[in-house]
């Protein structure tokens, strides 16, 4: 009630005054650079392998994959919701894509848009059912991820009869569609992978979008209180949707990115991964309750993954401390998260 | 002065309420001009709440008649109160906390190089008004870029007050804009909206409060059981004889007996 009268009285009341350390740190991606540029250093110095061209070939690669998924997932956290079927996603778009080709033999490149329109299609059910029951999308994205779990692997059984597709690499067409979605190029002697130019771009137009549209200004805004969203007229409903529909089309690209590359398929890709997505959202900046967060943060989170997977293995450690390095991130930047808010955040 | 000859921005006479067989509002009549301060007084349960959400377009009015410029009118909804002209900030203020400053004095009608939600934000100019728009109502900050949430609660009152100001309000509806608020807070919201007065808006002010309503009112309405104890003008009424009547001056003494000792 009255505590709003205990401001310190030599501060002119009308201007609110912000520290510099908290201006830096509204920032939503400074934790994940300083943390990014602290893992390189040390897996650069302590193994031969990481800073060599083989090797940051890989774990960009690694990165790539992951980033493009923590991208679409940070802005739909941003707008205030999750996704966990965007792992199973990436594997239920690769299903189609490999099954119509090479089972049926349709062209790879009318696959590839089923495959798209089915994953959108998914997206905006996601998000009309979220919207329209009020039920958290926590709730409704598990149950579309189990679903798509259990058709990838009950359908690519009753098609293929085993647990993966193959033969990519015979169906017509396949080299000229591989030129985008599983090329290298030859960049600083690195044989860099085409994903990773496809995570650049991604994440400079989601930070375009996010920083510079309306939409961007939407996201934020039902994220952040829907309430007031929508008593100021933003359409809730569509900007809600058409974020499900994002992480959902992320979900096929990089499907595509990772059938390109291998021209192999197993049943269960993408399984498991869903939470790595929002792990590296999180460790990027984005505030589980919404309304908070950055592209480029979601980009770095990934790229701190992409590294540590990789360099635990050029440091020849037993990799499952991987996933103890992933818990102690994840609550170190919960923790931070948690500090931006009390500065930079609400009063009451 | 023409203000007398020409028709209020918004009037209401014998207007009234009922949900079905209970009466929340009855025969309530005032009227608000440019340039004028209309303090509305109740207690809890003196019928503020319906009166605010028949002059916002929220409810129909189920009895009397309400004039928007000398006109006949019927809100169909709130938004077509809005379209008239008649903004009404509510408690929460629809504010996104997080959110800087100049993103939620825009957000909803933001200003975009072309149409459609991917059009290219105009920042710069958005950034620009903002500024200039707070800082016509004494609003002096440093930093549009901040969020919101880092204002107090008197300025975010006051950044919703000059949000529907500048989006084409003539009048604006204060639902309680200082009952959260601590003295000093409340003393900035008071001198917003005295600086409202002054650009020529009507202001409707709801408040329980007597001491925020006297200093700024030029008008007062007492409600009380969803009936109007009478409107006096700030020469006809002392600010004693306000917190008097509002509380129910002979209930209050009779009160102060029981409890004397």
């Amino acid at each position: 009630m009255t505590t709003a009268t205990a401001a310190p009285p030599a501060k002119d009341e009308r201007v609110a005054t912000t520290h510099p350390l908290v201006l830096l740190l509204r920032r939503p991606e400074v934790g994940a650079l300083v943390a990014a540029l602290g893992i390189f250093a040390y897996f650069s110095l302590t193994t031969t392998s990481f800073l060599s061209a083989a090797g940051a070939a890989t774990w960009l690669y690694s990165a790539s994959l992951f980033g493009i998924m923590a991208v679409a997932v940070a802005m739909l956290m941003i707008g205030g919701e999750f996704d966990l079927s965007a792992g199973a996603m990436t594997g239920t778009t690769g299903l189609l894509v490999g099954a119509f080709t090479t089972q049926w033999g349709m062209n790879i490149v009318l696959a590839m848009a089923i495959a798209l329109a089915v994953a959108l299609a998914v997206g905006a059910f996601n998000g009309i059912v979220v919207i329209k029951t009020g039920l958290p999308s926590f709730i409704v994205t598990l149950g579309t991820f189990f679903i798509l779990q259990g058709v990838n692997l009950a359908g690519t059984k009753l098609v293929t009869g085993q647990v993966a597709i193959q033969g990519m690499s015979a169906v017509p067409g396949f080299d000229a569609v591989r030129v985008y979605f599983g090329s290298s190029i030859p960049l600083l002697g690195m044989n860099l992978k085409v994903s990773v130019l496809w995570w650049i771009a991604i994440t400079a137009v989601a930070t375009w979008i996010l920083l510079r549209t309306r939409f961007g200004n939407w996201i934020f805004a039902v994220g952040g209180q829907q309430q007031s969203a929508r008593q100021t007229g933003v359409p809730v409903l569509r900007t809600k949707i058409g974020l499900f529909m994002g992480t959902a089309g992320a979900g096929w690209l990089v499907g595509m990115l990772s059938l390109f590359d291998v021209a192999t398929v197993q049943a269960t890709t993408g399984i498991g991964q869903e939470f790595i997505y929002i792990i590296c959202a999180v460790v990027g900046g984005c505030l589980l309750s919404g309304g908070f967060g950055s592209a480029i943060g979601a980009a770095l989170g990934a790229l701190i993954y992409g590294m540590t997977l990789q360099g635990i293995v050029f440091a020849q450690w037993d990799n499952n401390w991987l996933k103890a390095f992933l818990g102690g991130m994840l609550l170190l930047a919960v923790l931070v998260n948690l500090y931006v808010r009390r500065q930079a955040g609400v009063r009451e | 002065m023409s203000l007398t000859t020409a028709p209020p921005i918004l009037e209401v006479r014998g207007i009234g309420k009922s949900y079905g067989s209970i009466i929340a509002l009855s025969d309530v009549s005032t009227s608000v001009n440019v340039g004028e301060v209309v303090c509305v007084l109740g207690d809890n349960g003196a019928g503020k709440s319906t009166f605010i959400k028949i002059l916002a377009g929220a409810h129909d009015y189920s009895s009397g008649e309400l004039f928007l410029y000398g006109q006949p009118k019927r809100f169909t909804s709130p938004r077509d109160a809005l379209d008239s002209g008649i903004a009404t900030v509510y408690q929460d203020l629809a504010v996104v906390a997080l959110m800087p400053v100049w993103r939620n004095f825009f957000l909803g009608s933001e200003l975009s190089t072309a149409g459609g939600p991917f059009a290219r934000l105009r920042v710069k100019e958005m950034k620009a008004v903002t500024t200039s728009e707070l800082q016509k109502m004494g609003i002096d900050l440093r930093d549009v870029d901040q969020p919101i949430g880092t204002l107090s609660g008197g300025e975010r009152q006051s950044v919703a007050i000059a949000r529907a100001v500048y989006f084409g309000a003539k009048a604006v509806i204060l639902d309680e804009p200082t009952s959260a608020l601590g003295v000093k807070q409340a003393g900035v919201v008071l001198r917003y909206v005295a600086r409202a007065r002054d650009q020529g808006l009507g202001v409707v002010f709801i408040t329980h409060n007597p001491h925020h309503a006297y200093p700024v009112g030029d008008k007062f309405l007492l409600l009380k059981r969803g009936t109007s104890l009478g409107q006096f003008t700030k020469s006809e009424i002392s600010i004693a004889e306000l917190t008097g009547l509002m509380a129910g001056g002979a209930e209050l003494e009779a009160l102060a007996h029981e409890l004397e000792r």
